[in-house]
């Protein structure tokens, strides 16, 4: 199935040239998208090609050499489909990070072989295991300038390994060497380091295998109900929205939270089209037996699921800030956790995760860019999960109601 | 972004299964966006994607009907054949389709023809847009965008704000992790949501063949009088006008897209239908734009210039 893949590291550490090596060596580049990358690597540079154009988009980006906002590209071999998305290294951009890693199974996390691990790694290792990334290639890129040296490959990779271990939730890195400038270990094994034995990233990204999500049960946050109004479907009520966390069949008992009515399952449509199952990741509408008052924001859960979500209107949860405007305790926000949007207060900021050290330490507010973890008042009861355990259960986003503007991404842990 | 699938061995199950999948996120989108707006519209040009579109919103409210109404921005440079389709789609729908005019904008002076020798109204459909969706008080529109069809859409969200004056700021767009769409704008902004970011022109084929989605005859091969004009082949009649040394000829083509029909290309083709067109498809080594439109070939930033004015 399709892999998705984004990338990560400090600015400058090969990011989009790796993107456009993958690209070209896959022969995915179009032709008239190769001579307008030749076009403009002789307007923004020296001359030679520059693959990171091909991702690297827009008019500032490519005046400025630098990548600005995530990029999405698509690519298959025989074996597999991708999504790539490039995300940006500077710091100021590290939302787009969070972003691009939230819906990503494998982060490539980049390193220049000449500086070693940077703040902007140790971050980005921090965020692939707050966000949960399954799994994480760690590229020791721009080989070529430290004469391919198997000493300063391990150096790092030792260093970065020791990182991951310490973090919260411990990240497990798959490690290799590259030249993304030159393509050594990026789609062919690179003959200028003959020690080193494993996969080239190509293969590895076509053969690695994404640990599969737990299977809590069924859920469906209702998203929007279907009433058609005409004679022939005149009783009919479709529970809309998009099937997680276990499969769905007719007849299974179904309960409505937060509201605790039960009933059964007598149809699903898929696409308008009657099926007797559901699994995770489809879009559906259910009919159910009883005639329950159900609407946007409601949610239903298998009735004898393997795990329950918990009712609540008081969460804790890990935080990644976004906004110049800072995160006080006691200021309000809109809270939009699955089809449900309320308001939210927030009664305590509870810590600030260092990301350099992977250590935590008190904080009055949070500023953009920082991780933490708040505890926030709910003004309805929501339906949530561990993020670990059920994703679309415990991730949320808060939005500034004076702009509109998305402030933080929500990685819900708990109820208070 | 996909000539090398001829060579996947993907299994018609495979592909069936993964075109399903992006039907699910695209219902779904589709479905939060007609939920968390008040007054949403979907664009359509009578082209393949918008084909699609349609299609995936009639899916996902069966077997209720479309909440939304339908609109054409209408260049007045058309094909005859696209304007029939429309309208015989609206008619199976049972849709309501409103018609925003560019020759309008031009008439009561909102918009300015492009004066020289080839006069484009692809740019002007901004203008248009932008009023209609001023007049209709539209919060949302839904159009049929796909991220792989050039490097500045590659960049756009799913659901994509657009400020007071309809303009897209590429450096501040809202994040959306895990793809969580916030709808949340204030009176005189709009939305424009993309549910398609995620498909390619293969992926689109393989709907249209899967779903029997019907297109536009255009699409499909057919003779054709045209004139070669900077490597592309311009349809003779209409607003194509022949300048001096010009020498039209008859041609068999189809279209890889459909828009202003003063600066859309055809291809030589002799696909007839969609099977023969998905080789074509898989094959091919120049993107649909890339071949098919002259106005994002002028300059390298066309696309980007024309969505920060608030173009589809
Ligand atoms: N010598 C060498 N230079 C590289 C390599 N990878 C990237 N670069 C160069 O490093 C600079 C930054 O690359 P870019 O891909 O824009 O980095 P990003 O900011 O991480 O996306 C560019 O000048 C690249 O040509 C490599 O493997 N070797
Ligand atoms: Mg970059």
């Amino acid at each position: 199935m399709v892999l998705r893949i984004a990338t990560a590291g400090s600015v400058d550490d090969g990011k989009s040239t790796l993107i456009g090596r993958l690209l070209h060596d896959t022969k995915t580049v179009f032709e008239d998208q190769l001579s307008a990358v030749e076009k403009a690597s002789t307007r923004y540079g020296d001359g030679s090609l520059n693959l990171a154009l091909l991702t690297d988009g827009l008019r500032a980006e490519r005046e400025q050499g630098i990548t600005i906002d995530v990029a999405y590209r698509y690519f298959a071999t025989p074996k597999r489909t991708f999504v790539v998305a490039d995300t940006p290294g500077h710091a100021q951009y590290t939302r787009n990070m969070v972003t691009g890693a939230s819906a990503s199974d494998v982060a490539i996390v980049l390193v220049d072989a000449r500086n070693g691990l940077t703040e902007q790694t140790r971050r980005h290792l921090f965020v692939a295991s707050l966000l949960g990334v399954k799994l994480v290639i760690l590229a020791v890129n721009k080989m070529d300038l430290v004469d391919f040296d198997e000493a300063t490959y391990h150096r790092i990779v030792a260093e970065a390994t020791a990182h991951a271990d310490a973090l919260p939730a411990p990240v497990v890195l798959n490690p290799l060497p590259i030249s993304a400038l030159l393509g050594d270990n990026v789609v062919d094994a690179s003959t200028n380091m003959p020690w080193f034995k494993g996969l080239p990233l190509l293969d590895l990204l076509e053969t690695i295998e994404v640990p599969g999500d737990h299977n809590v049960g069924a859920r469906l946050a209702v998203q929007w109900v279907i009433r058609p109004y005409s004679t022939e479907h005149h009783d009919y009520r479709g529970f809309a929205g998009r099937l997680t966390g276990g499969s769905l069949a007719i007849g299974d008992l179904i309960r409505v939270l937060p509201g605790g009515q039960q009933s059964t399952v007598i149809g699903i449509d898929r696409g308008g089209v009657p099926q007797d199952t559901a699994q995770p990741g489809e879009a559906i509408s259910i009919q159910l037996a009883d005639d329950i008052d159900i609407g946007r924001g409601d949610v239903l859960v298998a009735a004898v699921a393997s795990e329950s979500p918990i009712v609540t209107d008081r969460i804790i949860a890990d935080i990644s800030w976004m906004v110049d405007k800072p995160l006080e305790t006691g200021s309000r926000w809109i809270i939009k956790h699955q089809t449900r949007t309320a308001k939210a207060f927030v009664s305590a900021i509870e810590l600030r995760h260092d990301v350099a050290t992977a250590t935590r330490s008190p904080a009055e507010s949070l500023g953009l860019n920082d991780l933490g973890r708040v505890h926030l008042n709910v003004s309805v009861p929501l339906v949530i999960d561990n993020y670990d355990r059920h994703r679309p259960g415990g991730a949320a986003v808060l939005i500034d109601e004076a702009t509109g503007m998305t402030c933080a991404a929500l990685m819900i842990r708990d109820s208070e | 972004m996909t000539m090398i699938d001829s060579g996947t061995q993907a299994t018609p199950a495979e592909i069936k299964q993964s075109v399903a999948e992006l039907e699910d996120e695209a219902i779904t989108i589709i479905r939060e966006v007609a939920a968390e707006c008040r007054n949403p519209v979907l664009l359509f040009s009578g082209g393949k994607d918008s084909a699609v579109l349609l299609h995936l919103a009639a899916k996902a409210f069966r077997p209720g009907s479309l909440p939304f109404p339908v609109m054409h921005v209408d260049t007045g440079h058309n094909f005859d054949e696209v304007i029939v389709y429309r309208d015989i789609l609206v008619e199976q729908y049972g849709v309501k389709l409103i018609v925003a005019s560019v020759q309008e904008s031009i008439d009561s002076g909102r918009a300015v023809e492009e004066t020289g020798p080839r006069p484009s109204r692809n740019r002007l459909q901004s203008v248009t847009l932008l009023d209609a969706i001023a007049e209709h008080k539209f919060d949302a529109a839904f159009g049929g965008g796909r991220r792989d069809e050039d490097k500045a859409r590659a960049k756009e969200r799913i659901l994509s704000f657009r400020d007071h004056f309809g303009q897209w700021e590429p450096r501040a767009q809202r994040p959306e992790p895990w793809n969580m769409l916030n709808a949340k704008i204030r009176p005189g902004e709009h939305l424009r949501a993309f549910p398609l970011s995620n498909w390619t022109e293969l992926d689109i084929w393989r709907y249209i063949g899967i779903e029997n989605v019907a297109l536009p005859s255009i699409y499909f091969s057919h003779r054709r009088t045209v004139v070669e004009r900077n490597g592309m082949l311009l349809s003779v009649g209409g607003p194509v006008v022949l300048e001096a040394g010009e020498m039209p000829f008859e041609e068999i083509v189809r279209y890889r897209t459909v828009g202003d029909a003063s600066c859309t290309g055809a291809v030589r083709s002799m696909a007839s239908n969609v099977d023969e067109v998905l080789v074509e498809v898989a094959a091919a080594r120049i993107t649909e734009r890339g071949a098919t439109r002259a106005d994002d070939n002028f300059s390298d930033s066309a696309m980007e210039d024309r969505k920060r004015e608030g173009y589809f």
